[in-house]
């Protein structure tokens, strides 16, 4: 049961929010190319420790949070917003 | 049945008050502080069971919640509860208590007779037979097995007891209520902590119930916690989970001590514990010895005899040997004989005369040292043991009706292993103690392997300082610790099993034996988890609280390795198995999942609508005051809006609200097609795709102002379209200067259709020129509805001139009876959604039948609505090859060639070209009984369906073995040309 | 390795069963093999059984990091059914249902397979539809279905709610055929059999890295030394990704946590699987008598094999709905596994770009059911450079193609699948 700590709500319980996947995946640019938007799509690192990934405080503020949260053992090391750029974590 | 085994004196029961209860149908007495295994021993009753497989006599072998053996049927009726512990029950005056697995009767089991063939059924064995003839496994062997398998039997009926959940935060849970977790809560809050102590026992203490000379400390440390505002006792509350991120869960049995739960009260409750810190004071559990028929009703736990004695006054028997490793099992001893049982010998395993014996010698109770078990007399009942020196031959029978083993202590780790920490194995103790910690927790008391009241006292008051201090309180007052007593040496001469002739037992409830654990040694499922599944060791009710250190021992032996590197087999939830109901808490029957009701949902009641419950709404599905089902209803609410006017509730609908100025642009974004064009005053059809390209969504939005749209969506996706929009303005296109949010609660919105719906209209609506001109189909105008502010946008889902009126949700039903007034003279009759389903079905109007998630905007014929310039999700991957492929399955509408109401068409119908034909080509999304054309019609998905328009196919039915004929046609059955809407 | 039979039952009863031997060999891995399986769960010993038993290829490793069948395979609900709506799917889990229903004569090991039928209930009008659209579906391609009304569904499973529920039933879809497994048994059963045949199953031996020369595979890297061969297959669903990516590939798979349980024994209760329609919860008693059940995923990506409290509530809530008569009995123990689950909730049993390696996972939801039918099919896929038309759509490049199967409709959401 994780917590996560909301820049604007504060410290939240993992049921307030919704799940969206990896947030290290960017959309390309409208010229992108078949390629670029099927790795949008599908292409996942899907890693074995720290993830960057997307949490959605649904019951809260409606603002898509940047998680880094470590896949085995769930320990959460920072929560940031949408726009933030987030330092890749280490491996 | 009188008491005959109740001690004269001593015990905490309460002996001014007598209680009755009956035991498979005989009656017996006990008083308030029993157990129902207490009170049946105090009546001399000890066969309570039989086991799994081989029915054999089972009775009482613990005085806790990790019995293997003493399981009963409790109560009665509904509330029938199999597999409760006898020794954990609480006596109530009236309890029932019937005995498992046997039949006839407990005493004459006919399913004994699987013993007879016992060697041929060991472990495994089912596994290598059963298989010939091929169809016997199903037919015969396993029908067998299967009315053989389980112990109780379930209620037959629906639970009559209520259940709930509790949310609690704490800065430290003390688990377990001994001396160990007396004083580290009493620390811990000393020190300003909000304290929790939970105790699966009825009464708080531990094994200082066991001391009557620690009643004074344990009275005051309870009246000291009780005084603390910001401490909370929970007894009868079993913490049965230890999850990440330092939540624990923990079940409390509020009211099953009581017969019935009190009026409003619930029978048990579920705790959901964030603690920050957590003291483990979970104790430790005696284990057994394996030697042979070590199962006998009369072979108990030492521990658990001396508290029969000591905690309920009750005798175990009259004559005792006790077998045994260590000095702990002395104490026992001396308890018993204090008491007036009459100990005929401590069978010691160690060779070494150890200081104990000379004070067993004092008491005249004869000392065995390096000596062993070798069998037990009796079949129900205990009446003899063996014992012969450890290597000797020689065995000599001593009479006795019970034999108290103890083969050392297992402190309580499993909690612990929940985290994932790993225990470490004790040379001194021979026992797995807390690993190092991974959460927030640390352990005390015998719990960590210290023994002796004082000094777990002592223990535990460090640990629930340093659990406070971690959290930055400074230590409070200190408290007395308790009187040290003798000491007690806990170490023990590892000893697990007496090799000798018959059955011992390593796992009671099981049935599995010694021997079982080398055979599966032998045979390669020699790791501990292997073992364990091909035995089914510590897989019990008990999940190995009892014996499973044994069966390691076995197999440990066996692979030549230490019982360390073999391990025991992970511990996960429940410690003691949670109630079904208490989890479920009081999502009960229609409290599952919430009720969403439209604004005009009483109208509806009062004016008999039919709901359909699906998803979390409730909506009418037609009116009906007789209730009367079939198709007749619908028809008549449809023929309304075809011929004069209808009325439907559609505030259901998603409505988000967006301003900015950039909404526009947005929108051009989410939709395949364009809205920062629209005019205001307009609404528009959009459709939008997921990133994959799939189809997601439809619906209609409306431009109110230059920077202001209102979207609609379906139903069912509402929520997952504001998600998606959140999603992409956020994290893919910030710099958007946009806001949304939902409004779906916010509006009542009523769909008026029909030929008559303007003049209708014309009746109620103020301040707007309805006519053709003035407001054009698919325009939106504000105007007055009985003096209500009311939205029109005129749409149509129906295929037939409508407007969707909209109203603040506090207007609604008197925006509705206005409308609904104003159109009696015309004919208006209110609709539901079968009726609404049918006109749209009629019209050709795609709905989540053909939105499934599988299918693209060209399938669905929406191939102009992707406009050629500009970005949209999903825009690059429609593209891909399979997804624009020539032979997919597209949308045309089907109708039957014979109109008889017979002949049904159905939903999920697949197309194919020939009566026996198996190949499909497709399958019909939406069906209905048409009012229009008179018969069964509808839409299709078919592979090069456009280009079939006029052919004749077929719509197969496997199900119902229904073959209809069809003829393939626009999905527009009926007005093609939109003359209606734009009437 | 003689065979099981009652009759050596007897023998060795007689023989205070001193006679048994090891069910499979613990050999050492030789330096090279035809074929190195990655992965001894239900379906790495599937694919080296019938690579064995099928294409004729004996000289095959299963190299196993842990002990065989502890993973995903010794976690499951054991539920066993081919009622799946797409031909590419339902084709394929026939298949392997039809395996199933030989696979104790075959294997000489009773797996327990227990064909009492699973129902797939439903609470509305449009749900009927689309399952009749699945049901009619298998019907056409000769799979056994048939739609049930309350009525019907009632008489079958007489404690399910029908009177006070929050989504009434409406009917079931029930595929007779369909059922449950002795999921312990299944492994072992193939590792025996595999075993026989002539497979080295390795233990304790876990690839850290595949060696590649130019675009094709050469052999693996494992902590007990290197192992050549010119053919390798990967069968670790949960560390899918992990496993590939040490030949360089990227694959459309997250890992997801999923629970389950089993409640203590009771007598019958329930002859049939159930899945409830209105939820996500499924549930079967196995022969010993315990309630076996689970729900969906936790949510997000883990390998942690461990779930949380409030789902397992939400899930246990969801079973006292269904049979309310559940309530008074007690949840025994809970477990979870890591789950590979895809963009379209279809499995992987593949080639790669890299010559030589080929993939099966992305299991989700429906591992155990196809694992003699997986097996099957990569041992084919494997042996002939080629996948059967039975896998010939579960490729890496059909999400690049547009030509997902997604049964449920749920997207490019693996958490949703």
């Amino acid at each position: 049961m994780h917590r996560i700590d909301c820049p604007w709500c504060g410290v939240r319980d993992e049921a307030e929010f919704s799940y969206r996947g990896d947030a290290t995946v960017k959309r390309p640019p409208a010229d992108g190319g078949a390629e670029g938007f099927y790795a949008y799509v599908y292409d996942r690192t899907n890693p074995k420790g720290w993830h960057v990934e997307w949490w959605h405080h649904v019951a809260g503020c409606r603002q898509f949070l940047k998680v880094v949260r470590h896949t085995v053992t769930h320990e959460i090391r920072s929560v940031a917003k949408a726009t933030d750029e987030v330092a890749a974590p280490p491996a | 049945m009188t008491q005959t085994h109740r001690l004269a004196q001593g015990g905490r029961i309460d002996r001014s008050r007598t209680l009755s209860f009956t035991f498979d149908g005989r009656r017996y007495e006990g008083h308030p502080g029993d157990t129902l295994a207490s009170a049946l021993l105090a009546s001399g009753e000890r066969l309570v069971g039989r086991s799994f497989k081989h029915h054999r006599p089972r009775g009482i072998v613990t005085a806790g919640p990790e019995e293997p053996c003493a399981l009963v049927e409790l109560r009665s009726g509904a509330r029938r509860e199999p597999n409760t512990r006898a020794t954990v029950a609480e006596i109530y005056d009236g309890l029932e208590a019937t005995s498992q697995n046997r039949w006839p009767s407990l005493a004459f089991d006919v399913s004994a007779i699987n013993q007879l063939v016992g060697r041929f059924l060991p472990a495994g064995f089912y596994y290598k037979t059963f298989m010939w003839p091929a169809s016997f496994w199903e037919k015969v062997y396993e029908p067998i097995i299967r009315r053989a398998a389980g112990l109780g039997r379930a209620a037959m009926a629906p639970d009559p007891d209520e259940y709930e959940s509790m949310h609690a935060h704490c800065d430290v849970l003390v688990v377990g209520s001994g001396a160990a977790g007396l004083a580290a809560a009493r620390a811990a809050g000393a020190a300003g902590a909000r304290v929790i102590v939970a105790d699966q026992d009825f009464e708080l203490g531990g094994g200082l119930l066991l001391e009557p000379e620690q009643e004074p400390w344990r009275q005051g440390m309870l009246a000291a916690l009780s005084g603390m505002p910001e401490v909370r006792l929970l007894p009868r509350t079993t913490v049965f989970g230890f999850y990440e991120h330092d939540v624990l869960g923990a079940v409390e049995r509020v009211a099953d001590h009581l017969p019935v739960p009190p009026e409003h009260g619930v029978r048990q409750r579920v705790w959901t514990i964030r603690a920050r810190q957590t003291v483990l004071a979970t104790g430790s559990t005696e284990r057994p010895i394996a030697f042979p028929n070590n199962d006998r009703p009369g072979v108990m736990l030492a521990s658990a005899a001396m508290t029969y004695v000591r905690r309920f006054g009750a005798r175990p028997g009259e004559r005792a040997v006790f077998f045994a490793n260590n000095d702990i099992a002395y104490d026992a001893a001396f308890a018993l004989h204090h008491a007036g049982v009459s100990v005929a010998a401590i069978i010691d395993v160690r060779k070494k005369d150890s200081k104990r014996a000379a004070a067993a010698a004092d008491r005249g109770i004869a000392v065995k040292l390096g000596s062993v078990i070798s069998d037990v007399k009796g079949g129900r009942n205990v009446h003899g043991v063996s014992f012969r020196t450890a290597n000797g031959s020689v065995e000599r029978v001593l009479d006795a009706d019970l034999l108290c083993v103890s083969g050392g202590w297992n402190p309580a780790v499993h909690l612990q292993s929940h985290t994932r920490a790993r225990p470490i194995w004790n040379n001194d103790l021979a026992a797995f103690l807390p690993g190092k910690p991974v959460q927030a927790e640390r352990s005390a008391g015998s719990a960590a392997g210290v023994f002796g009241i004082a000094h777990c006292a002592t223990d535990g008051a460090k640990a629930g300082r340093e659990a406070a201090a971690a959290l930055g309180f400074r230590d409070g007052a200190a408290f007395e610790l308790p009187a040290p007593d003798a000491e007690v040496d806990p170490r023990v001469k590892p000893f697990w099993e007496v090799k000798a002739k018959g059955k011992a037992f390593v796992d009671l409830q099981n049935d599995v034996t010694a021997d079982d654990i080398r055979l599966a040694h032998r045979e390669g499922y020699t790791h501990i988890e292997h073992a364990k599944r091909y035995t089914t060791h510590s897989m019990a009710t008990d999940q190995g609280r009892f014996s499973g250190i044994l069966g390691t021992a076995v197999l440990a032996e066996a692979r030549g390795e230490t019982i360390e590197t073999v391990g025991v087999p992970t511990f996960r939830p429940y410690v003691t198995p949670v109630t079904w109901g208490a989890m479920a808490g009081r999502h009960a029957g229609h409290h599952l999942q919430p009720v969403r009701r439209s604004p005009l949902h009483p109208w509806h009641v009062r004016n008999h609508g039919i709901f359909l419950e699906t998803g979390l709404w409730m909506r009418p599905l037609y009116y009906s005051a007789t209730r009367e089902t079939g198709w007749d209803p619908i028809l008549k609410e449809a023929r309304a809006v075809r011929q004069a006017v209808g009325i439907c509730d559609v505030s259901t609908l998603g409505k988000i609200d967006i301003q900015g100025r950039d909404a526009g642009i947005l929108l051009d974004r989410l939709y395949t097609n364009t809205f920062s064009t629209l005019a205001v005053g307009k609404a528009r059809y959009g459709l939008m795709l997921r990133e994959d390209g799939i189809m997601f969504d439809d619906g209609t939005t409306s431009r109110l102002s230059e920077h202001r749209y209102l979207m609609t969506t379906t139903t069912a996706k509402a929520a997952e379209v504001l998600a998606h929009m959140e999603f992409y303005h956020q994290t893919v296109w910030p710099e958007l200067d946009v806001r949304y949010c939902t409004v779906t609660d916010q509006w009542a919105q009523m769909s008026v259709a029909g030929p008559k719906t303007r003049l209708a209209l014309q009746g109620c609506v103020e301040g707007l020129d309805l006519s053709n001109e003035a407001f054009p189909f698919m325009g939106v105008c504000d105007a007055t509805v009985a003096g209500c502010p009311v939205r029109l946008y005129r749409v149509s889902f129906s295929g037939e001139m409508a407007y969707e009126v909209a109203t603040p949700a506090g207007y609604g039903e008197r925006v509705w009876e206005a409308i609904l007034a104003a159109g009696r003279p015309h004919g208006i009759l209110p609709y539901g959604l079968e009726a609404l389903g049918l006109l749209r079905i009629e019209k050709g109007h795609v709905a989540g039948p053909e939105l499934n998630g599988q299918t693209t905007a060209r399938d669905l014929g929406f191939e102009k609505m992707l406009k050629k310039k500009g970005d949209y999700v999903g825009r690059v991957n429609a593209e891909r090859p399979a997804l624009v492929a020539p032979d997919r399955p597209r949308l045309v509408g089907i109708r039957a060639v014979d109109p008889s109401f017979e002949k049904r068409l159905r939903g999920g119908a697949h197309i194919v070209d020939r009566p026996d034909s198996k190949a499909s080509l497709g399958w019909a999304t939406s069906i209905t009984r048409s009012v229009e054309l008179e018969r069964w019609l509808g839409l299709a998905m078919i592979r090069n369906g456009p280009e079939r328009i006029g052919q004749r196919l077929y719509a197969t039915y496997p199900l119902k073995n229904e073959v209809v004929e069809i003829e393939v046609c626009s999905p527009h059955h009926v007005d093609p040309e939109n003359l209606r809407v734009r009437a | 390795m003689s065979r099981y039979s009652v009759f050596r039952l007897f023998r060795e009863g007689l023989r205070n069963q001193t006679g048994w031997t090891r069910a499979w060999r613990a050999p050492e891995p030789k330096p090279a093999y035809d074929v190195i399986i990655i992965g001894g769960g239900g379906h790495g010993l599937a694919s080296a059984y019938y690579l064995a038993r099928e294409q004729g290829i004996t000289n095959v490793a299963v190299l196993e990091r842990g002990q065989i069948g502890l993973g995903n395979v010794g976690r499951n609900t054991t539920i066993v059914r081919s009622n799946y709506l797409f031909p590419e799917n339902n084709l394929f889990y026939e298949k392997s249902l039809q395996l199933w229903e030989g696979l104790e004569q075959d294997l000489n090991f009773n797996v327990m397979m227990s064909q009492r039928g699973v129902i797939n209930l439903y609470h509305s009008d449009s749900q009927r539809d689309a399952y009749a659209r699945r049901g009619n579906s298998m019907r056409l391609n000769g799979i056994d279905a048939e739609l049930l009304d309350r009525d019907q569904v009632r008489a079958l499973v007489p404690v399910l709610d029908f009177d006070n529920a929050r989504f009434p039933i409406h009917g079931g879809l029930i595929q007779r055929r369909g059922g449950t497994a002795r999921h312990d048994a299944v492994a072992w059963g193939l590792a025996r059999g595999a075993d026989r045949l002539g497979v080295d199953i390795i233990q304790n031996c876990e690839v850290t890295g595949i060696r590649r020369d130019g675009g094709r595979v050469v052999g693996v890297e494992t902590t007990r030394g290197y192992i050549a061969a010119p053919k390798i297959g990967i069968a670790v669903a949960g560390h899918t990704s992990q496993v590939a990516a040490m030949a360089g590939i990227r694959l459309p798979i997250e890992s997801h946590v999923l629970q389950a349980f089993v409640s203590e024994a009771v007598k019958p209760v329930l002859d049939h699987v159930v899945t409830f329609g209105a939820g996500h919860f499924y549930i079967s008693q196995s022969d010993k008598g315990g309630l076996v059940f689970g729900g969906g995923l936790d949510g997000y990506n883990s390998f942690a094999q461990r779930g949380t409290l409030p789902e397992a509530e939400h899930v246990i809530n969801e079973g006292v709905a269904l049979m309310p008569l559940l309530s008074r009995l007690r949840v025994l123990r809970q477990w979870a596994g890591v789950m590979d689950m895809t963009f379209d909730g279809t499995p992987l049993i593949c080639k790669t770009p890299v010559q030589g390696l080929y993939i099966n996972g992305g299991w989700c939801y429906g591992g155990f059911k196809a694992v003699p039918g997986s097996g099957w099919c990569f041992a084919h896929t494997v042996a002939k450079d080629e996948p059967h038309p039975f896998n010939a759509a579960m490729t890496i490049e059909r999400f690049r193609d547009g030509a997902m199967v997604d049964e449920k409709g749920a997207g490019p959401f693996p958490w949703l699948q």
